[in-house]
C-alpha cells in the first residue's frame, strides 16, 4: 500500500518519493523502543545497508525522537510525533515531526573542545550534533507549530521483491498502534 | 523494554553496576537513580559495565556524565567497561571518549 498523496517533508528533498511508512506515537519515552524498531526494520527491508549504517540511522531517529518528545514536555496527551520513512532510487528520508513549541536554531548552545574541562557541563544538547554525525544530510525546521528533523540517507533500494520484513512492515502499517499498546500492555 | 541493573560491591573499594538492555530516554532514569543512590550511600570508585547494553543514546550519555561529575565532585570517579563498536562509536563521535575512562575487562576496570 502506498501512501503518496499527502505531502510529507520529504517532498522537499526527493523527486518522487515513495511511502514506505507512517508512525504516529504518543509523546512518551516508552515509545522511543518501539519507534527504533519499526524504521530500522523499514530501512533493512527496502534499502541496501550495511548493519552499521542501520545502527547509525537507529541512533539518529532514537535522538531526533528523544528531542520531539521533550519538546512536548507531556503538555497534551492529544498531541503526537509523527514519523515517515519515504524513498526513491537514490535515498531514504525519515523524518520526525513534533507539535512542540519549536525552537531557534540559532541558538543552540556551541559546545567546548572536548579537551576542555567545561565540556562536562554538557550533559544535555548532545543529540544534535550525534544526528549531524550519523546521517548523510539533516535539516532541522522549526516554528511555533514545532520543528521537523529530516533525515537522509544516500542508499540504494534492496536488491529482490519485499522481503520477510517488508512483509510485517505492510501489516504494521494498519495497526493503531495505541489501542494496541493499550490492549498488551497497559494494566 | 527493561533495563536490567546488577550491583556488585565485592571488589572493595570498587562498586561494579552491570548494566543490560537499552538505555533511553525512557530507561535512562533507572540508572540515573542507581548512581545516585550509590553516591549517597558512599561509593567513590564506580565501574560501569556496559558489555550487556544493546543501544545507547545521549540520553544514556548524560546518566553516565552526570554520575562521573557526582562521583568526581566526592573524590571518586566513573569508569566504563565496553569493547562493543557501537556502543563506543557513541562515545566517539561526542569526544567523551577522552572524558570518561574506558577499559575492556572488569578485572582491568578494578585494577586500577
Amino acid at each position: 500500500m502506498r501512501r503518496s498523496t499527502q505531502p510529507s517533508p520529504a517532498d522537499a528533498v526527493l523527486e518522487s518519493p515513495e511511502s514506505v511508512l507512517r508512525l504516529e506515537i504518543p509523546p512518551r519515552a516508552e515509545f522511543v523502543a518501539v519507534a527504533r524498531l519499526v524504521v530500522s526494520t523499514a530501512a533493512k527491508s527496502r534499502r541496501s545497508l550495511a548493519d552499521d549504517k542501520v545502527a547509525d540511522l537507529t541512533l539518529a531517529l532514537s535522538e531526533a525522537c528523544t528531542n520531539a518528545i521533550e519538546a512536548h514536555d507531556a503538555k497534551d496527551e492529544a498531541d503526537r510525533v509523527r514519523i515517515r520513512v519515504d524513498e526513491d532510487d537514490a535515498r531514504l528520508v525519515v523524518t520526525v515531526q513534533d507539535q512542540g513549541p519549536g525552537f531557534d536554531l540559532m541558538e543552540l548552545p556551541t559546545h567546548p573542545a572536548v579537551t576542555d574541562p567545561d565540556r562536562l557541563n554538557f550533559e544535555r544538547g548532545l543529540g544534535i550534533p550525534i544526528i549531524r554525525n550519523l546521517v548523510d544530510e539533516v535539516t532541522f525546521t522549526s516554528d511555533s507549530g514545532g520543528t521537523t528533523v529530516t533525515m537522509i540517507l544516500n542508499c540504494p533500494p534492496s536488491s529482490g521483491g519485499l522481503t520477510a520484513d517488508a512483509v510485517e512492515l505492510e501489516e504494521f502499517n494498519e495497526m493503531d498502534l495505541e489501542a494496541a499498546w493499550d490492549d498488551e500492555v497497559a494494566p | 523494554m527493561d533495563l536490567g541493573i546488577e550491583v556488585d560491591e565485592g571488589r572493595s573499594p570498587f562498586v561494579v553496576v552491570a548494566v543490560r538492555g537499552e538505555v533511553d530516554i525512557a530507561t535512562a532514569p533507572k540508572l540515573r537513580e542507581k548512581l545516585v543512590e550509590l553516591a549517597s550511600q558512599g561509593a567513590q570508585q564506580v565501574v560501569v559495565d556496559l558489555e550487556g547494553v544493546e543501544f545507547l543514546d545521549s540520553t544514556g550519555l548524560g546518566v553516565l556524565i552526570g554520575g562521573m561529575k557526582r562521583l568526581r565532585g566526592l573524590d571518586g570517579d566513573l569508569s566504563l567497561v565496553c569493547t562493543q563498536p557501537r556502543i563506543l562509536k557513541v562515545f566517539e563521535i561526542t569526544g567523551l571518549n577522552r572524558a570518561f575512562t574506558i577499559h575492556e575487562t572488569v578485572d582491568a576496570a578494578v585494577a586500577g
